[in-house]
């Protein structure tokens, strides 16, 4: 009864908050992959009514991507190899980021490239037109870059710098978690200058047809995402929030509890991925809950949710 | 979308004709497909073909030979089903007369075409044997061939086509079955010079265009089954990629 009478009298919770530097209407990002660049799902809802948008993720030249099979259904998630395949950030400015600015949400650009240089090109070419750069040093689908650079202290540490050289927006680092210690790696590129961090990108899987002996994906193995990676996405938040540095965290939210934890554990804002492809819609309903979760709780403004982990002593 | 399973029964080994009831504006057309939640707590959705769409209710036969559509095999009418849709670009079709050559479970889409055909059509059937014949009394005119004349006649649907257009007046051939099949069938069209469109198949995730794992190779580059087809003009497709 109380939780009720607190619902109906409190004001709607201020949903907004803050990541990196950029402000968020709400909490809920759409993650670079699952959203194209924002045209397909714009004609199921209003793109505006999303915190903010992570586009496809971009190289400094057009790719065609991998081979098909490219998915594959696994217990509660699914696998992908994708590889990048994206019309390139120039095809990208001219052609795509002035749909996306006509929706009041914030517009996050996710890079890859082959090299340091080429990340610092592509942040120079974007300048300020989006509102923050997402750095992928993540991706495990291509043979040269993506992974490589994430696993490796140095080598992300290599990268952020030369983003930062060049950034006219905050950038913010996109981790894997197939690393053994991605603290370690948080710290790297903390140090060299990032100005948050994202996570999860997908965990590197394969599945095999048993009869014909050939893995699904003509790649092989691709990546693991889906409500099958919340708990990995949730200790790997947790484990790199102690450096205080602002937080895109993703991976299996598909509702607005889940949302939430991921809040907890430190998250300043959340990414909403493969649970769109479920439902178009999950995004938005993760939004509403999150208001309906606050308010149950009494919660003024939903920020307050972030780092509000209460851990055990061990 | 929410809806209610009006029907779900076996017409042939392990093919299932389901109806449901399915509101949507404009009308779907033939070579669209719906994106079905098949139950049992499986991810990912299943795209299945149109097979007809009257009055409101939408008409799908689909194979039980995946892990989703045998769960959606084993659901029962009043049960709610969720499916988004009709999704994607269909068969382009006018007065013109039209071949439609399907095989096994690429048969379902061309009984839509037919039912929509503004001019004369004449399908030309292919499954592996009599077990697998389905829907073949859906067209006005057709021909069965079964791949070890266990039902119609000996043969493969590309070899029969050949025939059809050697002696015959068609302006298209719209084709839906296994890749083998299409690759087959579109090249007696190119042979003939006839226009050729083609209904793929690929694994998707989002079915409406936006996570890009449903590529087919087209024209040097990869399109989305889903949302740049899932039909495509078969000279532009890359069968051997
Ligand atoms: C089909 C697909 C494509 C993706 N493409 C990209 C990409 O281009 N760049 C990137 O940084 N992450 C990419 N990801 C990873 C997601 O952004 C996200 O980190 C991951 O899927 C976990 O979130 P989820 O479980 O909510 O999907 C992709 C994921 C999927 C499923
Ligand atoms: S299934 Fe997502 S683009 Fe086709």
């Amino acid at each position: 009864m109380p939780n009720e009478d607190n619902g109906a009298l409190s004001p709607p919770a201020d949903l907004s908050v803050e990541l990196a530097g950029v402000r968020l209407k709400n909490p809920v990002v759409a993650v670079s992959g699952c959203f194209g660049f924002g045209r397909e799902y714009g004609e199921w809802f209003d793109l505006g009514r999303l915190g903010g948008i992570c586009a496809k993720g971009l190289t400094l030249r057009p790719r065609k991507g991998n081979p098909p099979p490219r998915a594959a259904e696994t217990p509660m998630g699914m696998l992908n190899s994708v590889g990048l395949q994206n019309p390139g950030v120039e095809v990208f400015l001219r052609d795509e980021l002035p749909f996306l600015r006509r929706f009041d949400t914030a517009v996050i650009a996710n890079i890859s490239g082959g090299d340091p240089a080429e990340y610092a090109e592509m942040a120079g070419l974007i300048g300020d037109a989006a509102d923050a750069l997402e750095v992928n040093i993540s991706c495990p689908n291509i043979k040269a870059g993506g992974l490589q650079f994430g696993a490796d202290p140095a080598l992300a540490a290599e990268v952020t710098a030369a983003v930062k050289n060049r950034a006219k927006c905050p950038a913010i680092v996109k981790l894997t978690p197939n690393v053994t210690d991605i603290a370690a790696i948080a710290r790297a590129v903390w140090d060299a200058g990032a100005d948050g961090l994202s996570l999860i990108n997908t965990l590197t899987g394969l599945r095999i047809d048993p009869v014909t002996r050939r893995p699904v994906l003509r790649m092989n193995t691709g990546g693991l995402s889906g409500p099958a990676v919340l708990p990995v996405a949730l200790r790997c938040v947790w484990q790199v929030s102690g450096l205080g540095l602002p937080i895109l965290g993703m991976g299996g939210v598909s509702t607005a509890l889940e949302a939430a934890e991921m809040m907890l554990a430190g998250a300043s804002a959340v990414g909403v991925g493969t649970a769109l492809f479920r439902d178009p819609l999950s995004a938005l309903n993760i939004v509403q809950g999150l208001a309906a979760f606050a308010a149950e709780q009494g919660i003024a403004r939903i920020r307050e949710l972030t780092g509000g982990i209460r851990p055990w002593e061990t | 979308m929410l809806t209610a399973i009006l029907q779900n029964k076996a017409i042939a080994k392990d093919i299932y004709d389901l109806r449901a009831a399915m509101e949507t504006a404009p009308e779907p057309v033939p070579g669209q497909f719906v994106h079905i939640d098949c139950g049992g707590g499986l991810l990912l959705r299943r795209p299945l073909s149109l097979c007809g769409y009257d009055n409101g209710i939408a008409r799908l036969v689909y194979a039980a030979r995946g892990e989703g559509t045998r769960r959606l095999s084993r659901r029962r009418p009043g049960e709610r089903l969720d499916m988004l849709g009709p999704l994607g670009r269909g068969f382009v079709m006018d007065s013109r007369p039209a071949l439609l050559v399907g095989g096994g479970i690429g048969v379902p889409p061309l009984v839509f075409c037919a039912d929509r055909a503004e001019g004369r059509v004449h399908a030309v059937l292919g499954f592996r044997n009599a077990d697998a014949v389905c829907l073949t009394e859906a067209f006005a005119s057709a021909e069965v061939l079964t791949d070890d004349g266990s039902a119609g006649a000996k043969g493969y649907p590309h070899e029969a086509l050949r025939a059809h257009l050697q002696t015959g007046d068609w302006a298209r051939v719209l084709a839906c079955g296994p890749v083998p099949m299409l690759r087959a069938v579109a090249k007696v069209c190119a042979e003939h010079g006839v226009e050729c469109q083609v209904s793929l198949e690929e694994r998707m995730a989002c079915g409406v265009g936006a996570c890009l794992v449903c590529a087919c190779g087209v024209n040097g580059d990869y399109k989305r089954v889903c949302a740049d087809g899932p039909v495509f003009d078969a000279r532009e497709v890359e069968w051997d990629a």
